[in-house]
């Protein structure tokens, strides 16, 4: 029997269900940590504390844009080629005019524009977004291929180098850049109406029509931040490596979907946070790291990797209450 | 019709017989309705026997009982006199009982033979293969039996629904169908297709087939039905033959209550101004030429029966569905856009399903309740969680919407207090006209009234409303005035004092 003179909004009431998996994930995040401390003796050490941050920061700005996508319900399984495409591109734009700021316009540009495409896949042509993107995929990896025609780029100016192995108070400058889109991303996705009408039309995109909210003008947006994202990433990448070719971060869209479904969002739409995403990129970054730091040979990750996402998965449906 | 004649002659001669099948006191009962009270039912070989009544009458309910997705709480069935028990869909084949649904159960993308064989196809030489030669060969002998002409190698996505539902009879009577159930097999027919049916019809009877026919068209009715039974509110009404009764009578028969609705309703003196003003509408789903007015301090009722286009008129005039022709004017505004445009206006559209087109059901109560209202709340784009709280709340409050808090998941909500959060978010949106489709559906009586009290209210401060209802007892008792559709078209309107339900099914019924 319950007691029905119990105040209503007591316990869990308080907390939202997306605090509390946050929470749950920050945990597990710390006891990782925990344990890699034990484990090891070069876990807790600055510089890889750091070097781990840094690569956490590469994933999450990804992850980011690809975590607002998922909120509505799609997939953008284009990112990876995305980055290539944007990388080799910026880079011969720097080549060419020796100006960075340029060259970095011109990756969030051309990413941007990749996004807005299969935004207008999705939405005009009504393409799902899982197959809008995949086909996006090869597209720009043929593009890419030809572009390049087998060659390597080289040698950046060490000033745009700076954007990707710089240090600015200690700290390498992408953690700077992961701080600051954290914050755009949490503000927008929880802090603006538009956040809210993203997580709206995931939760039913019929009836998020039918109450007025402008859902493809929505959906193109989220497409083109998710491709802009993926932009800012290629220059990331191309000033930490100091070189480009195409097959630049081809293998990175896997693990940004592990990073956002591991970071609690729902592949169904509706249900996550962009600070859920950065959990999940620093968890995944953290395993990665402990196992190399354990000597586990490297053909272990992925099969960890994998056993991770559908761990976390099957626990966010066991301890979300269920309304649908 | 001679072959019809003929046919009614032997269905005389065969009466003395038991029935081939028959229910007995069948109840079926849902959380809050009862679906079917007490309902006793019998057909005999060679015999169509019409089945009459309005929406929610307990047609659907008596068909699914019949093919055994449904199971009936009590009651018995009896097939040639012996009692039989129907608990899946398995028994009711084994009875030979077949239903011919509306919506066709085919596979688009295989051939007429493997569609009517499906599940039960001859075995090739090889295991696990299908022999194709018999398939084709036992296709065309049933296709023969029931005279319709095709090669069964087509597959059935060329096919016209008229073709679609020979194949469906066919395929019923490969599994020996000795009972047929019918469900309005005319309704997406040409005249032409109609004949067809009705010679194909003659057969089966001509072959000592019990035919279970459910149809809204008053002329078919008289034609074909051998024996006519009424049901309403999920009882049997009556049993009649067709030559002893009008359609008046039948009219009658189906709506015959006088059910006291203690609904509140304050009508209006006057009208007010023209709020919503449709002109010769017209769109892709099928409804053609709509005209109508809402005016401010209205209820305007839309009725007609289910598939009449009500649902679509009210789609297209919110931009849910694209106009191809005509115009919509709100607040003496032309509009021609989405949904987005009409919320913006201050339209509000409260949908037949809450939960697939209302309502985010993993949501909070709190966000369905400000979804609408964004813009009009945060006019920067800022949103902030404690003012939309504070909005929500209030109506939670003024609503009385039973949920332990705004942060509940709507999901986990009753129908009625579902209802209210779809009302609230246009409440908070500002809406000026609001149009309900079936507002009332699946809401206890309880519920009902509120939803009627919450009507009344927004009118009487200056709203109007347009409201889909098959509850012709709920639109004559709130409604100022009403429209009634049919075949996708206004077939009528129908002004406070002439309000009834006869004259609503009257001018809902196919006349053709």
């Amino acid at each position: 029997m319950t007691d029905i003179s119990k105040p209503i909004t007591g316990g869990r009431m308080l907390l939202s269900d997306e605090m509390i998996q946050v929470f749950y994930r920050l945990l597990a995040a710390f006891l990782i940590c925990a344990a890699l401390t034990i484990l090891t003796n070069s876990f807790f050490s600055l510089g890889n504390i750091l070097n781990v941050l840094r690569q956490a920061s590469l994933l999450f700005f990804i992850a980011s844009g690809l975590t607002l996508v998922v909120l509505t319900g799609g997939l953008d399984l284009s990112i990876g080629a995305n980055v290539a495409i944007s990388a080799c591109i910026a880079g011969t734009v720097i080549h060419q005019t020796g100006s960075p700021t340029l060259g970095v316009l011109t990756g969030i540009g051309v990413g941007g524009a990749v996004g807005m495409l299969n935004g207008v896949m999705v939405t005009a042509l009504r393409i799902p977004s899982f197959i809008a993107t995949y086909g996006m995929l090869w597209v720009l990896h043929g593009i890419t291929y030809w572009y390049m025609g087998g060659e390597t780029m080289h040698g950046f100016p060490a000033g745009f180098r700076q954007i990707g192995s710089g240090y600015f108070l200690g700290l390498p400058i992408p953690v700077y850049l992961l701080l600051v889109f954290l914050a755009i991303g949490t503000i927008f996705a929880q802090r603006t109406t538009w956040g809210q009408e993203i997580y709206a039309i995931g939760a039913n995109p019929v009836a998020a029509r039918l109450s007025g909210i402008p859902v493809a003008r929505r959906l193109l947006l989220v497409y083109t931040v998710s491709g802009a994202m993926a932009g800012l990433a290629s220059i990331i990448f191309l000033a930490r490596l100091n070189s480009a070719e195409a097959d630049i971060g081809e293998s990175l869209t896997l693990p940004a979907i592990a990073a956002v479904l591991i970071g609690g969002t729902s592949l169904f739409g509706g249900l996550g946070t962009v600070f859920g995403t950065f959990v999940g990129a620093l968890i995944l970054t953290l395993v990665l790291n402990g196992m190399n730091l354990l000597s586990v040979n490297a053909s272990w990750q992925p099969l960890v990797t994998g056993v991770i996402v559908i761990l976390a998965v099957w626990l966010d449906m066991k301890t979300r209450r269920r309304a649908a | 019709m001679t072959q019809l004649a003929q046919s009614k002659a032997a269905v005389s001669i065969v009466q003395a017989a038991p029935p081939l099948f028959e229910l007995r006191g069948i109840s079926k009962e849902f959380p809050g309705v009862k679906a079917l009270d007490d309902v006793s039912f019998s057909v005999w070989p060679g015999e169509v026997h019409m089945l009459l009544g309005e929406n929610g009458a307990g047609k659907s309910s008596l068909m699914k009982v019949l093919c055994g997705a449904y199971r009936a709480d009590h009651g018995s069935f009896h097939y040639n006199g012996e009692t039989v028990e129907i608990a899946s869909p398995a028994d009711a084949q084994k009875l030979g009982i077949a239903v011919i649904f509306q919506e066709f159960s085919l596979v688009p993308y295989l051939d007429i033979a493997q569609n009517i064989f499906l599940g039960r196809e001859p075995a090739g030489r090889v295991p696990g293969t299908i022999d194709r030669k018999k398939i084709l060969a036992d296709a065309k002998r049933v296709l023969d039996s029931i005279g319709f002409d095709i090669d069964p190698a087509i597959r059935i996505e060329k096919l016209g629904v008229a073709q679609q539902q020979m194949v469906e009879i066919a395929k019923a009577i490969s599994q020996n169908a000795r009972i047929l159930v019918m469900d309005e097999p005319t309704a997406a027919l040409s005249d032409r297709e109609t004949e067809l049916l009705f010679a194909l019809i003659a057969r089966l009877k001509a072959d000592g087939v019990a035919i279970i026919y459910i149809s809204h068209r008053m002329a078919e009715v008289f034609s074909l039905g051998d024996r006519i039974t009424v049901l309403r509110d999920g009882r049997r009404i009556d049993e009649v033959k067709p030559g002893a009764v009008s359609s008046d009578d039948l009219v009658r028969m189906m709506v015959g209550r006088s059910v006291d609705m203690s609904y509140p309703r304050t009508f209006a003196e006057s009208p007010g101004k023209v709020m919503l003003e449709v002109r010769g509408l017209s769109s892709a789903s099928g409804i053609a030429g709509i005209d109508l007015v809402v005016r401010q301090g209205e209820i305007v009722g839309l009725c007609g029966l289910v598939g009449s286009g009500r649902t679509e008129v009210v789609r297209a005039i919110f931009g849910a569905d694209k106009a191809t022709a005509g115009q919509i004017l709100f607040d003496g505004q032309e509009k021609s856009g989405g949904p987005d445009e009409a919320a913006r206006l201050g339209l509000a559209l409260i949908p037949e399903s809450r939960k697939a087109e209302g309502l985010a059901l993993i949501r909070s109560v709190g966000d369905n309740l400000i979804v609408s209202a964004l813009r009009k709340i945060f006019p920067r784009g800022f949103f902030d969680q404690g003012k939309s709280r504070q909005v929500a709340n209030d109506l939670i409050r003024q609503l009385r919407i039973v949920t332990p808090s705004d942060k509940q998941a709507v999901g986990l909500l009753s129908g009625g207090n579902q209802q209210k959060v779809v009302i609230g978010k246009w409440l908070a949106a500002g809406a000026k006209l609001f149009i309900f489709d079936e507002p009332t559906r699946g809401i206890d009586v309880g519920a009902k009234a509120e939803i009627f009290a919450l009507i009344d209210r927004l009118v009487a401060d200056g709203a109007a409303a347009l409201m889909i209802s098959s509850e012709q007892a709920e639109i004559c008792h709130v409604c100022d005035r009403a429209y009634v559709m049919c075949d996708g078209r206004i077939a009528g309107e129908l002004a406070r004092h002439e309000l009834s339900e006869e004259k609503i099914v009257k001018l809902g019924m196919h006349h053709a």
